[in-house]
């Protein structure tokens, strides 16, 4: 990092010291990006805004909300009745986190497309699986605090997942509620925790991002930066691009905060709690639907391991499994746009998350489009077995027979088709070697 | 002099292994207290019994009651019930259970009403329903108890728990 020399005597004077203000030119005015980046990296800087704006409107809910099972649930509704802009501020934190989970899905895919995850960004995609899993920890949390009949029951059967646990099992459970039943203490620490994990977060995101500016952004071709044509700085370029998708992403949040703040809920958490009565029909927020249709199509048992320890283990290998992705494809090419077969699977894994997502929503046993011996819970079974098909056997495999197609010789040349142009002008102009 | 400078290395190593060691075991000691106390306090050991009258119920009918903040279900079961729960030819289940070991008296049955599955409480109100073996259904994941509260169908691994209890009186148990 080359230390900048500030006119501004008190800058110079900091900067000396504590070289903050030569690091943040360094790392985000100067910093060089791929010029061919495409609207879908804007995604990681639109989920570093979701997780600030999370934490500034948790913080201010938390002045409101009272974590005791007899008053969170009227506490709440304190807050979306009385509480000045109350509601506003509960819907903007209500509607992020599914906003959240969309930026961050988008974000692991637009990864799985252009194989970010590969050399030499492995330990940068394995930090984000950790922070997906952080992400989901927090949400599941939250979700319980409004103490409504999905915030209990989401509760009792999330928790009861760690019953499956041979021997141990229901120790760990009752060491997690601090009682014999989801209660008290059960949203006491949860709140303690749900208030501590976002800044877990931010922590792992530091090192994502430094991860990040060790290796540099991939970019749609998938082919490394060569030299300073291949680039164009951080600042204007792509502060510029990232501002105008989070205007877009702005205003589809808004959208919700405004004009559907239930769309994504549940209308049965705005009943209060009943540890006596389970609603009829329970499930997940949307962003764990595909995680949930795994786990309840495991019906049976599999050699010395019952059905429900399996699909409790295979729920969280769906998770886990990401941690190894790097070594489990073998294609040398990163990018999706120059491995014609493997683009096609990629499109095909989408789908299976999706059909995933609405087996999850759906009654185990009803019958998928009136096909009576075709149930939901065989589709889930399906789904399940192509999620991890894809990436223990299609991935290895692929790599090795997919013969791909020729990668352009540079991202300049892929840029402009070989002539030069004014952009790769501009950036010499700026100072810098072509 | 080689010698007394290899007496050095073991003593050093000597000295980081027990100083180690030490640290290992006060930050294990330390350590316990801060996960024990998630563990049940002493105010939730101490609601360890509830005591129930069930004068008022007839045969057929069922209440739920809390205890340790899970809901038991107490049925007063019809004689038809009960020669069902009997009639089960004990290979045939999941959890193998004798309904004589069951219950206390064969007219009550009185189980732990959270599905061994992930902890949904089935329906246990007369207009709820009673899934195929005429004991509860659990809306969940569709777990089919019969009328002794045995796992028949479904997801869930074992049958319902049958709690502790005993009958004070005639009228009256007292759970826990």
């Amino acid at each position: 990092m080359e230390k900048q020399t500030y006119s501004n005597p008190v800058i110079r004077w900091v900067d000396d010291r504590l070289p903050i203000f030569s690091f943040m030119d360094h790392e985000y005015n100067k910093f060089p990006m791929p010029r061919n980046l495409n609207y879908f990296w804007n995604f990681g800087a639109l989920a570093s805004i979701t997780l600030i704006v999370m934490i500034v409107t948790g913080i201010v809910l938390a002045m409101h909300y009272t974590p005791h099972t007899s008053m969170a649930f009227d506490s709440v509704e304190r807050i979306m009745r009385d509480v000045n802009y109350g509601w506003l501020i509960r819907y903007i934190h209500s509607n992020g986190a599914s906003m959240f989970f969309i930026v961050v899905y988008i974000h692991i895919f637009r990864g799985l497309y252009y194989g970010s995850y590969k050399a030499p960004r492995e330990l940068l995609w394995m930090l984000g699986v950790v922070i997906l899993l952080l992400m989901m920890a927090t949400a599941f949390m939250g979700y319980v605090l409004p103490w409504g009949q999905m915030s209990f029951w989401g509760a009792k059967v999330i928790t009861s997942l760690f019953s499956a646990v041979p021997i141990f099992g229901e120790s760990i459970v009752e060491w997690l509620w601090g009682g014999f039943s989801v209660d008290n203490a059960t949203l006491n620490r949860f709140f303690s925790l749900h208030y501590l994990m976002p800044f877990v977060i931010v922590g792992v995101v530091v090192l994502h991002v430094a991860a990040l500016h060790v290796s540099g952004s991939n970019n749609p071709d998938g082919i490394d930066v060569k030299g300073p044509q291949d680039t164009v700085p951080f600042n204007p370029y792509f502060t510029a691009k990232d501002s105008i998708g989070l205007g877009v992403f702005l205003i589809v949040w808004a959208g919700f905060v405004f004009y559907a703040p239930d769309f994504l809920g549940h209308p049965d958490n705005y009943i209060p709690a009943d540890p006596l009565v389970t609603p009829p029909h329970i499930v997940p927020e949307w962003y764990f639907l595909p995680f949930y249709a795994i786990l309840r199509s495991i019906t049976f048992d599999f050699l010395f391991i019952d059905a429900k320890l399996l699909g409790v283990i295979l729920m969280f290998a769906s998770i886990a499994i990401l941690f190894v992705l790097p070594w489990l494809d073998t294609s040398k090419v990163r990018s999706c746009r120059f491995r014609p077969v493997y683009k096609w699977f990629f499109w095909l894994f989408v789908l299976d998350c999706f059909i995933l997502g609405v087996v999850g929503a759906k009654s185990p046993d009803d019958p998928v489009f009136g096909v009576e011996w075709f149930k939901y819970v065989h589709l889930g079974q399906i789904g399940t077995a192509y999620y991890f098909f894809h990436f223990l056997i299609l991935l290895p495999i692929l790599g090795k027979m997919e013969r791909p197609l020729p990668l352009p010789t540079s991202i300049s040349e892929s840029v402009t088709g070989g002539r030069s142009d004014s952009a790769a002008g501009a950036a010499t102009a700026k100072g810098e070697p072509a | 002099m080689a010698d007394s400078h290899a007496d050095d290395e073991n003593r050093r190593e000597f000295l980081y292994l027990a100083a180690g060691a030490m640290g290992a075991v006060g930050a294990a000691a330390f350590a316990w207290p801060l996960i024990d106390q998630m563990n049940p306090a002493a105010d939730v050991l101490a609601l360890a019994s509830t005591e129930v009258d069930i004068s008022a119920l007839e045969p057929g009918q069922a209440i739920t009651v809390k205890w340790r903040g899970q809901p038991i279900f107490i049925r007063r079961r019809t004689q038809q019930e009960i020669e069902e729960a009997a009639a089960v030819d004990l290979a045939s289940l999941r959890d193998p259970e004798a309904d004589a070991e069951r219950v206390q008296k064969s007219e009550w049955l009185i189980v732990n009403g959270t599905c061994t599955h992930l902890g949904c409480v089935p329906g246990n109100r007369v207009s709820d329903r009673k899934g195929e073996y005429g004991g509860w259904f659990c809306p969940c994941h569709g777990s089919h108890y019969d009328t002794s509260g045995r796992i028949r169908k479904g997801p869930a691994p074992t049958n319902l728990v049958v709690p502790p209890y005993e009958f004070l009186t005639d009228t009256q148990i007292k759970i826990g």
